[in-house]
């Protein structure tokens, strides 16, 4: 029955509209490579860059008018029900299309600033969307797994753009070996299942289980094992993570922003699909691996965070741990579990796609400048930056008015409600872990300048002068944490060959105000925009998480 | 009728976000005038709003107006949302009203500060915190203003923060509401607990599930709150403190409107009061003792501020006896006319301190009234209208308080009475050392050569303030049933849980003319006393000067005790424990961060290694749940 799909690519009902963002973002690219193909000249990379986010744009707007149809006419399928055109499915497809939008900004001044032309990067980045889309919408295991392979091997390339850093290589190489050895093991999962079931579709495997006693089928189980390794992976859940940091680290950092964002999002996206919808009956099987995974995930996660120094490492195992968080929803096995974990992936895409972008900015010419002593004392130098990163990343760790509370308040009082109690608390825990990380870099930030003394004790600052150089609002530049020293904060590696002080910390001699690109500039407000306006005026997102999962196939 | 309340805070909010940003680039005056542009549009749609809702019906005065849900959460959902009735718009049309003229005055009076466009950013903030905390539909919305007026609150009184006495009153305010503070929130609690709404009329109109003992809670707990805010007893020490801000600030947030918040907070919850009449009881002795303590303290004072700021501590406590007795539109209307006449006399002040380079000591004044006619006359203005001199504002307003006082229990009328006598004193003593006598400052070479009048942009919000000061009263007149305006409008609002006086018409001419009396007596001692000396060191007790030294108890008690706790958490709790604690988690973290460090080999066999045992893992799981 898998090829169903493809002999219905050949009759006439196939709803073209249901997959219009998709095609959208497989067609732009083609478009793309004949314009550099058969232009004489090479073209500026803000014309690629232009047409990306004409097509994330395009693309993003299908989806909103998908959303549209949707909501009144309730889910259905399409391509002979290959394809689910679901809240669900919609609501990632908005997610990856806004993404696309944020990536060709950021990409675009990246790529001007290394210098390195061409369309490869667009073109990649817009195929791996059109992936992460599919794995999304798709209503068959068989087309999960080609959207997985479109997204991942767009991903493997984009990883090893930078060909002079060899760091950029490596990462490309390993996450292809190992993206190649998980993919194997999914697909064999994808056999086993069919040879259960007698379907690949998701539906009909899950009508299958409610006719069926299955629940001892070894060969079921296995599959769904093989199933679960395979998301695993793409996802980094511990143990399948040892791919991610080193992936991370190595790729360009406006792609490893656009692979934290993307790859989860399919990744997850495809995973709650298939686990929730089509699984459900089986949830008491796969309920405790989702449970160890989600725990082991969560600590190690947070822990191994703690100890790198460099920056691009410890947002891996930041989204090591966020991934946890997810899971955490799913583990509850219930509307409001999945709906939070949508929630948590939709607002997680702009905060992590955000702090890549300031990465992106602060690492300069070379993509090198990651340890955390490049960000000490920012504040001064970069003001903006500096408040963005601050937003983002107290986002990141949950702290309230932004939507990373709203995300980690979901979730967790979901894995309550879902009387997963243990869970709940481990994942508070890990949050607190994690904190500590996250607000390391603020504090760095914002106080490191004046290495070596102290941080000013609370409310120094009404009493002394000085703390009148922080600008309008001095009294609540007063709150600080506690009297700790800048260098005590700043990891297991004291630098004392360093020079302190502003502006010290970095053997480049470029002026540092004139630093941000417009364009990064510009996706950098978009992503602590929707963070911070979304985490106060709450409704509209929690709404549409919730309303997608209410219209699910 | 006008459903947009939503722009009246919107408007000093946009103020605050551009002044915040872009102040200091628009400078001075121009970002004074711009802050007070946006006050004066919030009063502007405040009027509008109120146009409309005379022409409805009373029964369909009130409504509520939701934006968005802020905190959806299970069963809690948190709106924004304002809920606008009669009582909410007069309370936004006082506020926005004396705000744009305070407004006004400040651009004046902070012409030379060095953190002018500070200032501003600040009092906008404020003021849309102020409408919010008056007109939200919930109790959490509420609690956002409440804690922002009383973070703005914090920041003003701190302003000039280089000044060790004002950031140690910052703080004292700070922590002072914080206790309030507490009570509020722990009244949420038992609300939500009770009825699992927070929105204000939900709670309301279902009074009726909570049982006595649980009304009692909550409405002693808000009353905790309400304390903090307002400068009650136990927690009134801090307002005199308050006075290190800037004069427009004590006037405007110390005198006019946040000190009221928590007045208002309490007519607001009414039917609440009226289940939990105990606590009724307690609210309007309270008052009643605040009232006449602050105002001893009061006829003591020598800093021109202080004797203010007591005087308004014990105004708000006629306020929370009116509270008590259940007269809530006396609360109401002696709460703007005290908004009138105390804000005048604030800015007088400011007008005196502003001639005299900063001075604030009345027995460094004298004299004064030859070179600021404008302020001796504004401040006079002020003084009689406190004084509850007939016709002016306090006569009636205070007057209404007083009756229905002395309905409810004769015991709590004497007290306000002889409250009343002290009124009148001790602002007659500092309208005389400070606008009559000697001219002390020139002998103590206070400033060189002669004050001077302050310029019209001062001058012209006392004009304005010392009319309504004067006319204020209008706005409810005894006698007949047409002239009523203030409580028939919040009839709606208050009415079916107000108490009414038994005194009748015969009783309340008696007790008008007792009141006058009372006022000449007091008006006629401060006469007698202090218009030629300002030296009588019999008539200032060093009890009463010193406040009846609860500042020095509470230190004792409290600062003392409370070092004393927090020097054994720091040394021995802290140190030891949660130290050891913290730092033990985070050195095994890290310990543990380094060991799982070395399984990330970097070598793609072993993470394939990794992905391979996680599989058998899983694998095992499965086929033991198949049962193979």
């Amino acid at each position: 029955m898998s090829l169903f799909f493809l002999s219905a690519l050949v009759l006439p009902k196939i709803a073209w509209s249901a997959i219009l963002p998709e095609l959208i973002l497989l067609a732009a690219p083609l478009v793309l490579l004949a314009v550099s193909a058969l232009s004489a000249r090479r073209l500026p990379t803000g014309v690629y860059a232009g047409g990306m986010g004409a097509a994330g744009l395009a693309s993003l707007g299908a989806s909103v008018w998908l959303w549209t149809q949707v909501t009144p006419h309730g889910a259905g399928t399409a391509v002979d029900g290959a394809i689910a055109v679901d809240g669900f499915s919609v609501l990632v497809m908005i997610l990856v299309s806004s993404v696309v939008v944020l990536a060709a900004l950021i990409g675009e001044g990246y790529l001007r600033r290394e210098g390195i032309g061409g369309p490869e990067y667009y073109v990649l980045a817009m195929f791996s969307a059109a992936g992460a889309m599919l794995m999304a919408s798709a209503d068959d295991l068989v087309l999960i797994f080609l959207g997985l392979e479109i997204m991942s091997i767009a991903l493997y390339v984009l990883a090893g753009l930078d060909a002079r850093r060899q760091g950029s290589g490596e990462a490309a190489m390993k996450y292809f070996l190992l993206g190649a050895f998980s993919s194997a093991i999914f697909l064999y999962g994808i056999a086993l299942v069919y040879g259960a079931t007698g379907s690949t579709n998701l539906p009909q495997i899950a009508d299958f289980l409610a006719h069926n006693v299955a629940s001892s089928d070894g060969l079921l189980l296995a599959g769904m094992a093989l199933l679960l390794v395979g998301f695993f992976f793409k996802i980094a859940a511990v143990p399948f993570h040892m791919w991610t940091p080193d992936v991370y680290q190595g790729s360009p950092t406006p792609v490893t922003g656009f692979m934290a964002a993307v790859a989860k999002a399919g990744g997850f996206a495809a995973l709650l699909r298939v686990f929730f919808a089509s699984f459900g009956l089986l949830r008491d099987d796969w309920q405790p691996v989702i449970w160890l995974v989600a725990v082991v995930t969560l600590l190690v996660g947070a822990v191994l965070a703690l100890v790198q120094r460099d920056v691009k490492r410890m947002l891996a195992y930041s989204s090591i741990n966020h991934a946890g968080f997810i899971l955490v929803g799913l583990e509850a096995a219930t509307t409001r579990g999945i709906a939070a974990s949508l929630y948590y992936l939709f607002v997680y895409g702009f905060m992590v796609v955000g702090t890549f972008a300031v990465v992106t900015v602060i690492a300069r010419r070379g993509d090198e400048a990651h340890d955390l002593g490049s960000y000490r004392g920012l504040a001064q130098r970069q003001p903006f930056l500096a408040a963005m990163l601050a937003l983002l990343l107290l986002a990141q760790a949950g702290v309230p008015l932004t939507t990373g509370f709203l995300a980690k308040l979901y979730i967790i009082s979901a894995a309550v409600e879902a009387h997963s109690y243990a869970l709940a608390v481990i994942a508070m825990v890990s949050a607190a872990i994690a904190a500590f990380f996250y607000l390391r870099v603020v504090v760095l930030m914002y106080a490191g300048a004046k290495s070596g003394v102290g941080l000013p004790a609370p409310l120094a600052a009404t009493g002394a002068g000085e703390g009148a150089g922080s600008g309008e609002l001095s009294p609540v530049a007063a709150y600080g944490p506690g009297a700790a020293s800048a260098a005590e904060l700043e990891g297991d590696r004291p630098e004392a060959s360093r020079p302190d002080g502003a502006g010290g910390g970095e053997g480049h001699g470029e002026p540092d105000a004139a630093g941000v690109p417009a364009t990064i500039a510009l996706a950098i407000a978009l992503c602590a925009g929707f963070t911070l306006l979304f985490g106060i005026w709450a409704q509209p997102v929690v709404e549409l998480a919730r309303q997608a999962t209410l219209l699910f196939h | 009728m006008l459903h947009a309340a939503y722009l009246m805070p919107l408007f000093p909010l946009a103020g605050f976000a551009v002044l915040a940003v872009f102040g200091r680039k628009i400078g001075n005056p121009l970002a004074g005038w711009l802050a007070t542009g946006t006050v004066t549009a919030s009063f502007a749609i405040a009027l509008v709003t109120l146009a409309g809702m005379i022409g409805e019906p009373a029964s369909h005065r009130s409504f509520v107006e939701t934006l968005f849900t802020w905190i959806p959460v299970s069963a809690l959902h948190v709106q924004v949302g304002f809920l606008i009735d009669p009582l909410s718009l007069v309370m936004v049309l006082f506020v926005t009203g004396v705000s744009a003229v305070i407004h006004w005055y400040s651009i004046g009076y902070m012409a030379h500060d060095e953190g002018y466009a500070r200032f501003f950013v600040y009092l906008n903030l404020f003021v849309a915190s102020m409408l919010i905390l008056v007109m939200a539909s919930n109790l959490v919305f509420t609690f956002v203003g409440w804690e922002g007026v009383g973070l703005c609150s914090y920041f003003l009184i701190a302003f000039w923060y280089d000044r060790p006495a004002a950031a140690s009153a910052g703080k004292k305010a700070f922590i002072m509401n914080r206790v309030g503070d507490a009570g509020f929130l722990l009244a949420m609690f038992v609300l939500f607990n009770a009825l699992h709404t927070l929105s204000i009329p939900a709670i309301l109109a279902h009074l009726g599930d909570l049982s006595t003992g649980t009304a009692t809670a909550a409405a002693l707990l808000l009353f905790l709150a309400a304390t903090g805010k307002s400068a009650q007893i136990p927690l009134f020490t801090w307002l005199p403190d308050a006075m290190e801000g800037p004069t427009p600030v004590s006037a405007l947030i110390h005198a006019a409107t946040m000190v009221t918040a928590g007045v208002y907070l309490m007519v607001r919850m009414s039917p609440l009061l009226h289940r939990a009449t105990d606590v009724s009881e307690v609210i309007a002795i309270v008052g009643v003792a605040t009232a006449l303590v602050a105002a001893t303290i009061a006829s003591t004072q020598n800093d021109i501020k202080k004797v203010i700021a007591y005087s308004t501590v014990s105004q708000i406590g006629y306020m929370f006896l009116a509270v008590g007795v259940g007269a809530y539109t006396a609360a109401i209307f002696l709460m703007v006319a005290h908004a009138f006449y105390k804000s005048l006399l604030f800015l007088s002040a400011g007008s005196v301190i502003h001639g005299l380079h900063d001075e604030q000591d009345i027995k460094k004044m004298g004299g004064l009234r030859k070179f600021m006619p404008w302020t001796f006359a504004a401040f006079m203005a002020g003084w009689l209208a406190i004084a509850g001199v007939p016709p002016l504002s306090a006569f009636w307003a205070k007057g209404a308080v007083l009756v229905h006082a002395f309905s409810y229990d004769i015991g709590l009328w004497i007290v306000g009475a002889i409250t009343a006598v002290f009124t009148a004193y001790y602002m007659g003593r500092e309208f005389y050392i400070v606008f009559y006598g000697d001219e002390r400052w020139r002998r103590l070479e206070v400033i060189k050569g002669d004050p001077h009048e302050s310029p019209w942009v001062m001058r012209g919000p006392l004009v304005i303030l010392s009319v309504l000061a004067a006319i204020g009263g209008l706005l409810d007149l005894p006698f007949h049933p047409h002239l009523d305006f203030l409580s028939s409008w919040l009839a709606p609002v208050v009415g079916s849980v107000s108490r009414h006086s038994s005194v009748g018409v015969g009783g309340e001419w008696a007790l008008a003319i007792t009141d006058s009396v009372l006022a000449v007596i007091g008006v006629t001692l401060a006469w007698r006393l202090w218009r030629v000396t300002a030296d009588a060191r019999h008539l200032e007790p060093a009890f009463l000067q010193r406040a009846w030294l609860v500042d020095e108890t509470y230190d004792k008690i409290f600062a003392r005790g409370g070092e004393a706790l927090a020097g054994f958490l720091a040394n021995v709790v802290e140190a030891k424990i949660i130290d050891g604690a913290v730092n033990g988690t985070a050195s095994g973290l890290r310990w543990m961060g380094s060991g799982l460090r070395r399984i990330q080999t970097g070598y793609v066999r072993n993470y394939a290694i990794g992905i391979v045992l996680g599989l058998v893992a899983i694998l095992a799981w499965m086929l033991v749940r198949a049962g193979v």
